[in-house]
């Protein structure tokens, strides 16, 4: 049995009171839940705060380039599908660097999971405007305040038909573990947008601002099944914020579409070099 | 008494070009006979003009001719564009559909569209005419396209076969009847039958990496790179592979990299602008020491350039591309079956060394099929340099960057055992984790940079063609084997001296041997296809070899064996 003992605590280098402590911690929780161990689990990160998670982590794990963890962790579950893998990256990391990959990695469907630290502000390079900080934010670059549309990435999965889409918020860590435990055993796409208080740049978004609006969409006996509500809630963001899983659906996954994938994984399917032979006399 | 003719197949894109090529290429190689064939074409799918040109002779040919001797006119620009490359040659055409007067003795009529109407009921059967009158006019054995046909329409069907054999065997009749013995390129009988195969480098590539055994394959699509992804694709299901298109090249290296991180043996296929987007990943590669295979097929650049011709002008680009420093591994084949084993060389490398390894060629070789003997499987060995299950077992830590002497670190899977397998593109320690200490990056940039050695050795010394010293030495890398060997022959026919050096192990050089074989008693010269000298720059860089003189094409062009002898003589050595 996985316990979380098998998910040790490992020293961090982020800022104390950091979002990221409660996402780290939901992550492991629901990896017990699902009863995976580390040796089965393959985290593949970005670049920027969130993208160092792993290193606090006992899993395996590929900390690869900015923006690119989708398409990478994609090779890796079409290689060895029996792992468990998810993405960790931030806002300017999935939805900047990584928007075009973003867009087609739903379309894909891979079984993964994306986990997105979004904390509307560049935090490894001290404090730039993000793809989803708010309209007006005054940065040392935005001096005069954004003036770009801010981008909502859970109304972007939803009109790209993911198969799974969700908001959980680093505050609220048991609520964020069970959205995570929902989204690792749905068999699609995952995209889970975490809502993640940057103590040190973003001074607008704070613990007490979201404490104050966000609201959970089961308590209102939200049920995730309908594509044209699930865009509705995922357009409400102000004084109310709705967190939890926005949409879900089943179709068919990235491995599906092979059928050199039916029986076992990729790189345990054998090899018959006589087709090679075969090959070759087709063009004598 | 030898043949050598050269026929070139000339008309509009979509006319089917290529369909008459492959098949009379096939139907000549059928019979025994050595084939060399090359393509020339637009960036457009419909429209301009384009041609497909074939050699054919009883002794082996690895190069165009400079002498047209017979051409398919398709089309009225054909006429006009090509009449006076043919030397004492003949064109094939129908006359009455270009409105030309027959009055050239160089001209031979034949009414394709009249002659595919009445026999197959449509012009569809056009080529197949056309193809029969070639045959005929050589009063070959027609036997053989019969088959070629057959092996080439047989999925659409019987009545199809039917009516394709029945237009060339009326195309075959017509020429015969009207032209007998006007034609002095007469093959007569070529009996034997071939034990070759007639492949282009495009297919052999695709067939080098299936016979290594590839799983998995990410590219964007981008000419002339393209035919490598979809060759393993037709093939993908019966042989476990999955391939996959991805949104950009960005895309695609980083899936290669994810997939051969989880044990896949994996490869992207790209050519100049797509490899510039793949520059990023290729260091992740370098950084966290993950095998993988790039076939970069070259174009002309830079930009767009010119998308379908040919050009070897990325050589620097593929061996500094990414910022920082890491090793990795350039081949260059020279001939299709040369192709298809370092393809099948290359993914070994990448496994036993843990680096990227490029497989360079260009539009020229991608396009061109040669005659080759038939490719030797047992030549290819499999092994992944992998940790095995029974080994991991027993090991109390695993760690995926163990400095060692050779600077390879045993490598195991994620998910293989209860060790973790831990990467990262940040410098790292030998577990995998960041680590930006001193000490630490020493130890780990020599650790990679320790495996170039290792490497180096496993590089090929370059070939010596012709005598083994000579008053010239031409140099030349890649594709440019074929053009350049036979220019050697040639000349030294006529009783100048020269040899030819030349590279498929480009990166890393061994420097050493190299000077030993390149030791600049005579005149050398660096024959490529770039601007601006690029190989002579790295053996200057690398070997400390200085070249005396470069010849040099960037016309978009491949070398011919005339196009290198004209250069030779224009600049007075010989």
């Amino acid at each position: 049995m996985v316990t979380m003992e098998d998910y040790p605590d490992i020293e961090t280098e982020w800022c104390p009171g950091c979002g990221n402590f409660g996402i780290l911690k939901a992550i492991r929780k629901a990896l017990v839940s699902v009863g995976k161990a580390p040796h089965e689990v393959l985290i593949v990160s970005g670049i920027g705060q969130a993208g160092k998670l792993p290193h606090y982590m006992k899993c395996n794990t590929f900390n690869g380039l900015h923006g690119r963890t989708l398409p990478l962790a994609t090779g890796s579950k079409a290689a060895n599908h029996d792992l468990t893998v998810l993405t960790v990256g931030g806002d300017g990391d999935t939805y900047g660097e990584g928007g075009n990959h973003l867009i087609h990695a739903i379309r894909r469907n891979p079984n993964i999971t994306a986990i997105v630290h979004d904390n509307q502000i560049y935090g490894l390079t001290k404090g730039q405007a993000s793809p989803t900080s708010e309209l007006g934010m005054k940065t040392k670059v935005q001096t005069h305040g954004v003036v770009n549309t801010p981008l909502s990435p859970l109304s972007l999965a939803v009109s790209l038909d993911c198969s799974f889409v969700a908001r959980g918020y680093a505050g609220n860590i048991e609520h964020l573990a069970g959205i995570l435990e929902e989204a690792i055993k749905h068999r699609g796409f995952a995209l889970v947008d975490i809502l993640q208080p940057c103590v040190t740049f973003n001074k607008l978004n704070t613990f007490k601002w979201y404490a104050e609006r966000v609201y959970r969409l089961d308590e209102e006996g939200y049920v995730p099944d309908d594509r044209i509500k699930a865009f509705e809630r995922s357009l409400e963001w102000g004084d109310r914020i709705p967190i939890g899983i926005f949409y879900k659906k089943e179709k068919p996954t990235f491995e599906d579409g092979f059928g050199t994938l039916g029986e076992g994984t990729l790189i345990s399917r054998p090899k018959d070099q006589t087709l090679v032979e075969e090959l070759i006399d087709s063009f004598m | 008494m030898e043949h050598d003719i050269s026929i070139r197949i000339g008309g509009e894109a979509g006319q089917g070009i290529q369909t008459i090529g492959f098949a009379l290429a096939k139907t000549f190689q059928k019979s025994g006979l050595y084939v060399f064939s090359t393509q020339y074409y637009l960036s457009r799918v419909r429209g301009g003009n384009n041609y497909f040109q074939i050699r054919v002779s009883d002794r082996p040919v690895r190069a165009m001719s400079d002498r047209l001797d017979m051409l398919i006119a398709l089309d009225r620009a054909s006429v006009e564009k090509y009449m006076d490359d043919l030397n004492e040659g003949v064109v094939l055409l129908d006359a009455e559909e270009f409105n030309i007067p027959s009055h050239d003795k160089r001209l031979f009529d034949v009414p394709f569209q009249k002659i595919a109407t009445d026999t197959g009921g449509s012009k569809l059967y056009t080529n197949a005419v056309a193809m029969g009158a070639v045959l005929g006019l050589l009063c070959f054995e027609l036997n053989h396209l019969e088959d070629v046909l057959r092996d080439t329409f047989s999925q659409k069907g019987e009545k199809i076969v039917h009516s394709n054999v029945l237009a060339a065997r009326a195309g075959y009749e017509h020429v015969q009847n009207n032209y007998k013995g006007k034609c002095k390129y007469s093959f007569g009988k070529a009996s034997r039958t071939s034990m070759k195969m007639l492949i282009d480098g495009n297919d052999a590539v695709g067939l080098g990496a299936l016979a290594a055994g590839v799983q998995f394959l990410a590219s964007y699509p981008m000419t002339p790179s393209t035919g490598v992804m979809d060759f393993v694709a037709a093939h993908a299901d019966r042989f476990n592979v999955v391939v996959e298109q991805a949104e950009d090249e960005i895309s695609a290296l980083n899936m290669v990299l994810g997939a051969s991180f989880a044990g896949a043996r994996a490869m992207t296929t790209t050519s100049g602008g797509g490899f510039c987007l793949m520059a990023e990943a290729l260091g992740l590669a370098g950084m966290t020491e993950t095998p993988a295979v790039i076939f970069l097929g070259q174009r002309p650049g830079p930009s767009t350039g010119l998308p379908t011709m040919t050009e070897q002008g990325d050589l620097l680009f593929a061996l500094h591309a990414s910022h920082g420093e890491f090793p990795r591994c350039i081949l260059a084949p020279k001939t299709p079956d040369d192709a298809f084993y370092l393809t099948s060389k290359a993914f070994d490398l990448a496994d036993k060394y843990q680096v990227p390894v490029f497989v360079m060629s260009d539009q020229y070789l991608i396009d061109s099929q040669f005659t080759c003997e038939r490719f030797d499987t047992s030549k290819i060995a499999i092994h992944r340099h992998l940790l095995s299950d029974d080994e991991l077992g027993t090991m109390g830590t695993y760690k995926r960057y163990t400095i060692t002497p050779d600077g390879i670190s045993p490598r195991a899977l994620p998910g293989q055992s209860r060790h973790l397998v831990v990467a990262d593109s940040d410098e790292h320690n030998e577990e995998g984790h960041i680590d930006q200490t001193a000490d630490n990056r020493i130890l780990m940039m020599e650790k990679r940079m320790r495996k170039l050695k290792g490497l180096t050795m496993e590089m090929e010394r370059p070939e010596v063609y012709g005598p083994q010293e000579a008053d010239i030495t031409l140099i030349g890398w890649g594709s440019s084997y074929g053009p350049l060997t036979e220019a050697v022959e040639l000349l030294n026919k006529e009783g100048q001296s020269l040899n030819l050096v030349h590279f498929t192990h480009i990166y890393p050089i061994n420097s050493e041997e190299i000077r030993n074989i390149i030791t600049g008693k005579g005149t050398t010269i660096c024959v490529e296809n770039n601007a601006t000298g690029q190989f002579a720059k790295l053996l200057k860089a690398e070997a400390d070899i200085s070249v005396d003189m470069n010849l040099l094409r960037y016309d978009g062009m491949p070398f011919t064996p005339g196009y290198i002898m004209r250069a030779l003589y224009e600049k007075k050595v010989i």
